[in-house]
């Protein structure tokens, strides 16, 4: 039966049919929906790993022990599962291994838009991308095949526009896989220097082996069309240029790394003209240029940002493959238009964290800040983060900052989300501890992965597959590290904020703050929106520092949408007039 | 020979814009049509705009809808239906919900929401179809139904029969809100430009 899903959704289903036995994850835009989805099939374990390099080594355990396994990660989780990764590649599996990258062109949802490919080629693993779901799910079984045949794990990269595109995909009746019984191997898992070396010369052998199936395996095909041009092209680009271009010859590649040389060759011999056409990178292009073939690529398609139909046509015209249409561009704006104010997100109305920011900003304290929906508290008019650079960094980087100018700890805060400090946090405020530093440290706790969809993770009490677990606690965690002075505090009560972040900054030893409240989405119990005394409102628009969607200056008048307020009561603490009254019927 | 159709769904994140396109995609796929479709999860679902690009046709190659390439439009607010209006063909339609949901820029000052969007619209796409979804909505006993007036709308314009709307409707809402959803579907369906 054919059923319309999303690339995650297919490659979940696939891994679910080809046996595979264990999966593990952290999550993160666009992969998530992958383990939420596996982890639904009969017979199955998966899990959320507190990181992606545990969610790694989670994996190899598994595939070690002899059963199918995938690992799934956002692009930027796979520089944090890099160690593993780059050894793993040396031992090789026992139970096939695919390790889905979800790279974000355009960083939709991400902190920037490396290109992961590059990661195959660094590791010697091979490397699948496909353009659609169904490729995506026959992709999966097709790198458990590769993964047990040549004794390797193999990478699957998806992007945005394939994990959260959807194509029909035909569901086939799973396939259970025997366990492959383990044996102890020290020159092939106990990667000292000496088996290492060896593991070394064997990735050449299989690289070379690799190379030679390339050439002949069916993802890779010459679609032969007009020969006065033909592309090279892989992933979601494909479907671009066969939108843009209907009538080209396409050397379509799923299999990018190692590539088919020879096929390659052929395909360059049978068209006047060579192109490559390739979101990001010019992974493949650079190869094929350094076969000595004459090809072009990135002198017109660009290397930042995700393409599109529209503007693989564009740069198809001004590299003189396809005819200008007449009349104006598509989608030129005229000239009498109105100016169209953007849409950024923010907070929830009554997110937990929007008192924090607040504060952080009437205290004027350096920020340094984290991943998560509270990075949103960058952005105006909360505008309380100086600086985010990945997952955990907010502690490091204050410590560091001290350490250069000692003057800093005392006016400023780092602020990290539940999950982000079990994910990589930890780690960097033990340094704090042990090498003497004060930086004080706001751990934004609203029990949930609340970004990419409130996902469970070790201090929540459940696991992925609904099972309950100890749930950590967090103050006797930072305690056990070492931080003496730890405080609990409820966000929502910006007084109660204000009081204990002046002072922690002021104490020179290192603090921890947890403002706890869960996030607004999970915990709906709302209470009645304030009252508005109109007669006591100046206009002043103080409340609007807030950043809450519910509230509005109309008529120089504030306005409160009572559909979408929580009651949360920020507005109500910050009022300084007394327009703004706690609502219910005691006060009606 | 099914004639393709490019619609592309915007909105603000929480208006119920994904469930109107499972709607659509589960009708048109009953109807025999290849699709793709494409839609952007994460940040952009906090408050930010939301666009569904739904691509239906005997076979479709990319997920997305280029600038200038949409048969339809079908707003959920207006500022969204301005935002989209470069994607609409010459010749196309747009169906825009008469709501304004002012962004956080607008809401601090910081922007202007622009005044007379629909008589702009209006001057330039003359197949427009504007509805009070909301209004329509809460008269059917639903003022959260709006995402299913819209789609009503919709499909009151697109080549496919009513029964398969009943259908998909069925397969996709929740048993308990479904009474609701096809009122408000129905009281969609009829409206006309
Ligand atoms: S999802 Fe939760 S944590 Fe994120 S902005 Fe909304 S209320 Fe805040
Ligand atoms: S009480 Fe005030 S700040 Fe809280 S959600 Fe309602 S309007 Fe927003």
């Amino acid at each position: 039966m054919k059923e319309l899903l999303s690339g995650n959704e297919a490659i979940a289903r696939a891994a679910y049919e080809c046996g595979v036995k264990v999966a593990a994850a952290y999550p993160g835009t666009p992969s998530t929906e992958i383990l939420e989805q596996f982890s639904r099939y009969p017979g199955v374990y998966a899990e959320w790993a507190p990181n992606e390099k545990v969610a790694l080594e989670v994996g190899i355990g598994a595939s070690l022990a002899g059963v199918r396994t995938l690992v799934a990660m956002k692009h930027v989780g796979v520089n944090v599962a890099a160690d593993p990764l780059l050894t793993f590649a040396y031992t090789g599996v026992n139970g096939g291994f695919v390790l889905v990258s979800a790279d974000d062109p355009g960083s939709h949802s991400s902190q920037n838009e490396q290109d992961n490919r590059q990661y195959a080629r660094f590791a010697k693993i091979p490397l699948l991308e496909p353009s659609d779901s169904r490729e995506a799910g026959d992709m999966v079984g097709l790198a458990l095949l590769l993964s047990e045949q040549y004794d390797t794990p193999v990478m699957l990269r998806i992007t945005t526009r394939v994990a959260h595109s959807q194509s029909f995909v035909e569901k086939r009746e799973p396939q259970p896989q025997e366990l492959r019984p383990y044996c102890r191997n020290p020159k092939k898992y106990l990667m000292l220097p000496a088996f290492a070396r060896e593991r070394r010369a064997f990735i050449e052998e299989r690289l070379a082996g690799l190379k030679e199936y390339s050439e002949t395996t069916p993802v890779n095909r010459i679609e032969w069309r007009d020969r006065s041009a033909g592309i090279i092209t892989s992933g979601i680009s494909y479907q671009y240029v066969r939108e843009a271009l209907p009538d080209v010859s396409v050397l379509k590649l799923g299999l990018t790394w190692p590539l088919p040389e020879k096929l390659i060759r052929s395909f360059a011999e049978g068209v006047k003209r060579l192109l490559v056409v390739e979101e990001l990178e010019p992974f493949l292009e650079e190869q094929v240029k350094a076969m000595g073939l004459a090809v072009s690529g990135k002198e017109y398609i660009p290397s930042t940002g995700e393409l599109s139909p529209g503007i693989v046509a564009g740069k198809m015209i001004e590299a003189g493959l396809l005819e200008q249409q007449g009349g104006p561009a598509a989608g030129t704006v005229p000239e009498d238009a109105p100016a169209v104010p953007g849409r950024p997100p923010v907070m929830c109305p009554g997110c937990p964290h929007r008192g924090v920011f607040y504060t952080l900003r009437r205290l004027k304290l350096n920020v340094t800040g984290d991943i998560g929906c509270y990075t949103l508290g960058g952005l105006p008019p909360l505008e309380a983060m100086d600086c985010c650079i990945c997952m955990g960094a907010s502690i490091g980087t204050a410590h560091g900052a001290e350490k250069a100018d000692p003057a800093w700890a005392g006016h400023a805060v780092a602020v990290i989300g539940d999950s982000t400090f079990l994910h990589s946090g930890l780690t960097g405020l033990l340094n704090v501890v042990y090498n003497r530093g004060s930086s004080t440290v706001l751990i934004l706790d609203n029990s949930t992965t609340a970004m990419t969809g409130h996902q469970q993770h070790p201090g929540t009490g459940y696991t992925l597959m609904g099972k309950s677990a100890p749930a950590v606690d967090l103050e006797a965690l930072v305690r056990a590290l070492g931080v003496k002075r730890v405080r609990l505090v409820n966000p929502r009560d910006l007084a109660e904020v204000a009081e204990a972040v002046k002072e922690e900054v002021a104490v020179r030893e290192p603090s921890v703050i947890i403002c706890r409240q869960p996030c607004a989405l999970l915990d709906r119990q709302s209470a009645p929106a304030p009252r508005v005394l109109m007669e006591k409102c100046t206009g002043c628009k103080t409340c609007l520092g807030l950043g809450c969607p519910a509230i509005a200056i109309i008529d120089k008048k504030v306005s409160i949408d009572s559909g979408s307020c929580t009651g949360c009561g920020l507005c109500v603490q910050v009022c300084k007039t007394g327009a703004l009254a706690k609502g219910g019927a005691d006060h009606a | 020979m099914l004639k393709p159709l490019d619609i592309i769904i915007g909105g603000v994140g929480g208006q119920g814009t994904i469930l109107a396109g499972r709607v659509l995609t589960r009708a048109a796929q009953e109807a025999g049509y290849d699709i793709k479709v494409s839609e952007i999860h994460g940040m952009a679902q906090r408050g930010g705009s939301v666009v569904t690009q739904v691509r239906l046709g005997e076979k479709v190659c990319a997920p997305m809808i280029s600038e200038g390439g949409a048969d339809f439009i079908l707003a959920f607010e207006k500022l969204e239906g301005l935002r989209l209006l470069p994607y609409l063909k010459a010749g196309g339609a747009m169906i825009i919900n008469d709501q304004a949901i002012p962004p956080v820029p607008v809401l601090v000052g910081a922007a202007q929401y622009p005044e007379k969007i629909i008589d702009y619209i209006r001057s330039k796409v003359p197949a427009t179809l504007v509805l009070d979804a909301l209004g329509i909505a809460t008269k059917c006993g639903n003022p959260r139904a709006v995402n299913m007036v819209l789609l009503g709308a919709l499909a009151g314009n697109l080549p496919l029969e009513r029964e398969i709307w009943e259908k998909a409707l069925a397969d996709r809402v929740p048993e308990k809100f479904l009474d609701a959803n096809r009122a408000a579907f129905a009281a969609g369906y009829g409206q006309q430009k």
